[in-house]
């Protein structure tokens, strides 16, 4: 035994020590290496996993705005609903499980069964769109595998007697048709999201960061009056079951300010349920279809010829004969009513007539008037698909077209397009533009012919609802009324079809200071009757008064009962 | 020296409880406002329905059918109307 070992100290080899520091610097080494490669290397992947135990995003739905009428009643409307879906592979249930479900679902059990077998998917739709209170008996039968996600339902409060006008959008709750596609922009919201911190119990305690605020759409007010639109329904569907009609379609028009107070449109479909939709429901025939006018132009030949000077309202067209022969074509006048002047022309509807004045007029000058009436561009109301009508260039006019133009065929308007080209004979000469959306501030028209002339014309179109003229039934108590009718064959294969028509009415009131303009419009009356005069005067009529009554407008004429007038007193037309 | 030491020890903890105080009371307040907001939603979402049905039971049709057949009323004659013109601001 050495000293050193008996007092207790063992000299142990330097090397050995020497081993142990540099084992545990090179340990010190991996560490600090290790913790660089964390902190400088990796540090952006591990953040984001850290902040994943407890931070989540959320997201925000924007709502859709509704659409209102012009006194606020909805129109147009998104409330939730719930989508149910399942991933096949989780789900457990018992059979009468499924028969339970399937029965709250109104699905076909075996339908369901056949879903969720199929493993392949990993996400199936079981149902969209169902009402909270069914999805929530849904979520009480507590099956793994089925879930449910918000999401929005656009209601049509209206139904039927806005379908055309307002549209409706799919189930994404993008805009498909009417108002809903054409403000789009300003409607649809815009879903956002944020990033928030969640506790143990899944509550939200703290605000990060809001990644994208959410949108909701603005509200749009129309012009439309829900209760002339009821009236204007109600007056057409009537006329259209009598008359045993294809369709019909009506619009009223604020003669200050533009603005369309009613739009319908038959055959009309329910919006909130458009599983049997035809194309036939969908037609917009105000606003995207086009048809011959028919008598309802003659009003403008004449007022061309006043503005030009040509005639006064009290000259004399033609010899009393009933025929005018152009070329090879000649046209009639199937009532023969003898010696016309100007006036009794448009109250009397006479073809021959209106085809002599046009005749003496440029037909340059004739194009012009037409088209600054509006015929032949859309008229821009702002709806999808609005149409032009077709207005030849005037070079392409021979001479017969000339004539027949003069009233109504050869050219082709929308609805829209004359009642508003109507608005030049209620606003003294200036034609108003329209639009859909409400606004107070009268609207500012462009001068298509003098005030004069305008009044003369209104004067002649009075006339024409007096007995005598072609339309006494569009008469109403207590106010007066200046119109026109139209009766024009339909077109078919190239040509005019024998016995089928358009029977249509435009006409302003109160006549002493015109604040409506209503057109009218009956495709194919077949139940024997189909002058203007008699198929679409009742309904236009009918509409004005409600109107003239619902605003309040002020009478001009004194509060006897209209006589309707008897047979022989009403003066038939043609065209 | 080791009194001042103390002395601001105990101050850094009653700091350190004050802050976990208010961080708490921070996001009490926080989840209840979560809370409200989930419940103006829902509110927003039932006025929508509520507005939906009042449209629907204020159709001008249903109005009118229920006015001239259970309630036997019907619009006035027209010459029994008065306009009431407005009169002159003063």
């Amino acid at each position: 035994m050495s000293a050193a070992a008996a007092s207790g100290i063992v000299r142990l080899p330097v090397w050995r020590a020497r081993v142990v520091m540099c084992a545990m610097l090179a340990a010190f080494g991996v560490l600090a290496g290790r913790s660089v490669y964390l902190q400088a290397m990796h540090t952006g992947f591990l953040q984001e996993k850290g902040e994943a135990r407890y931070s989540r995003v959320l997201d925000m739905p924007g709502t859709r705005g509704r659409i209102l009428d012009r006194h606020g009643e909805a129109l147009a409307i998104s409330t939730p609903v719930q989508s149910v879906w399942a991933i096949p592979e989780d789900v457990i249930a018992t059979p009468a499980q499924l028969k339970k479900l399937a029965a709250l679902l109104g699905a076909d059990t075996r339908d369901l069964q056949k879903r969720l077998a199929d493993s392949s998917r990993d996400f199936v739709y079981l149902k969209r769109q169902i009402a909270p209170e069914q999805a929530e008996q849904v979520a009480r039968l507590g099956l793994p595998g089925i879930h449910q996600h918000r999401e929005f339902r656009r209601y049509y409060p209206g139904g039927e007697l806005t379908a055309h006008l307002v549209g409706f959008t799919g189930l994404d709750e993008a805009g498909q048709e009417g108002i809903e596609l054409a403000h789009q922009a300003s409607l649809g919201g815009a879903p956002g999201s944020r990033r928030v911190i969640k506790d143990r119990l899944g509550r939200v305690v703290e605000d990060i960061e809001s990644i994208r605020a959410a949108q909701d759409g603005k509200d749009l007010q129309l012009s439309i009056d829900s209760k002339i639109q009821s009236l204007a329904y109600g007056a057409l569907k009537a006329a259209v079951a009598e008359h045993r009609a294809k369709a019909g379609a009506a619009v009223a028009i604020d003669v200050r300010t533009g603005e369309v107070l009613a739009l319908v449109n038959l055959p009309s479909f329910n919006p909130n349920n458009r599983a049997k939709l035809s194309g036939v429901q969908l037609r917009n025939r105000v606003l995207t279809d086009s048809f011959e006018p028919g008598s309802t132009l003659k009003p403008f030949t004449v007022a061309l010829a006043l503005e030009l000077g040509k005639v006064t309202p009290r000259s004399m067209v033609g010899s009393g004969r009933d025929t005018l022969r152009i070329a090879n074509y000649t046209i009639h006048d199937p009532h023969p009513e003898g010696a016309l002047n100007v006036a009794q022309v448009i109250q009397k509807s006479s073809n021959v007539g209106a085809a002599k004045i046009a005749l003496s007029l440029p037909r340059e000058d004739m194009w012009d008037l037409f088209n600054r009436a509006g015929f032949g561009a859309a008229p821009q109301l702002g709806f999808p698909g609005e149409a032009g009508g077709r207005l030849r260039p005037a070079r392409s006019w021979r001479q017969v077209e000339q004539a027949t133009m003069a009233y109504g065929h050869g050219i082709s308007v929308s609805l829209a397009q004359l009642a508003r080209a109507y608005t030049l004979f209620a606003r003294d000469g200036e034609l108003v533009p329209l639009t859909l959306v409400r606004s107070d501030a009268t609207a500012a028209g462009t001068r298509v012919v003098s005030p004069q002339t305008a009044r003369a014309v209104r004067a002649m179109l009075e006339l024409a609802v007096q007995p005598g003229g072609t339309a006494p039934r569009a008469r109403i108590m207590g106010w007066r009324v200046a119109g026109k009718t139209g009766t024009a064959h339909k077109q078919e294969n190239g040509g005019y079809a024998r016995d089928k028509y358009i029977a249509s009415f435009v006409g302003l009131a109160p006549a002493s200071e015109p604040r409506i303009v209503i057109a009218v419009m009956i495709d194919e009356p077949s139940a024997g009757k189909y002058f203007g005069g008699v198929v679409a005067a009742p309904v236009f009529a009918q509409i004005m008064q409600g109107t003239l009554r619902l605003l309040s407008v002020p009478h001009d004429a004194p509060l006897e009962p209209v006589p309707l007038p008897g047979e022989g007193e009403e003066a038939r037309e043609s065209t | 020296m080791a009194k001042l030491n103390l002395l601001l020890l105990l101050v850094l903890v009653v700091c350190a409880l004050g802050l976990v105080t208010s961080q708490h009371k921070a996001r009490k307040l926080f989840s209840d406002l979560e809370r409200e907001q989930a419940r103006a939603r829902d509110l927003e979402v039932d006025y929508g329905k509520l507005q939906l049905e009042a449209s629907t039971w204020g159709l001008h049709a249903r109005v009118e059918k229920v006015a001239s057949g259970t309630l036997g009323m019907r619009t006035p004659d027209a010459r029994r109307v008065r306009i009431v013109e407005r009169g002159a601001p003063r």
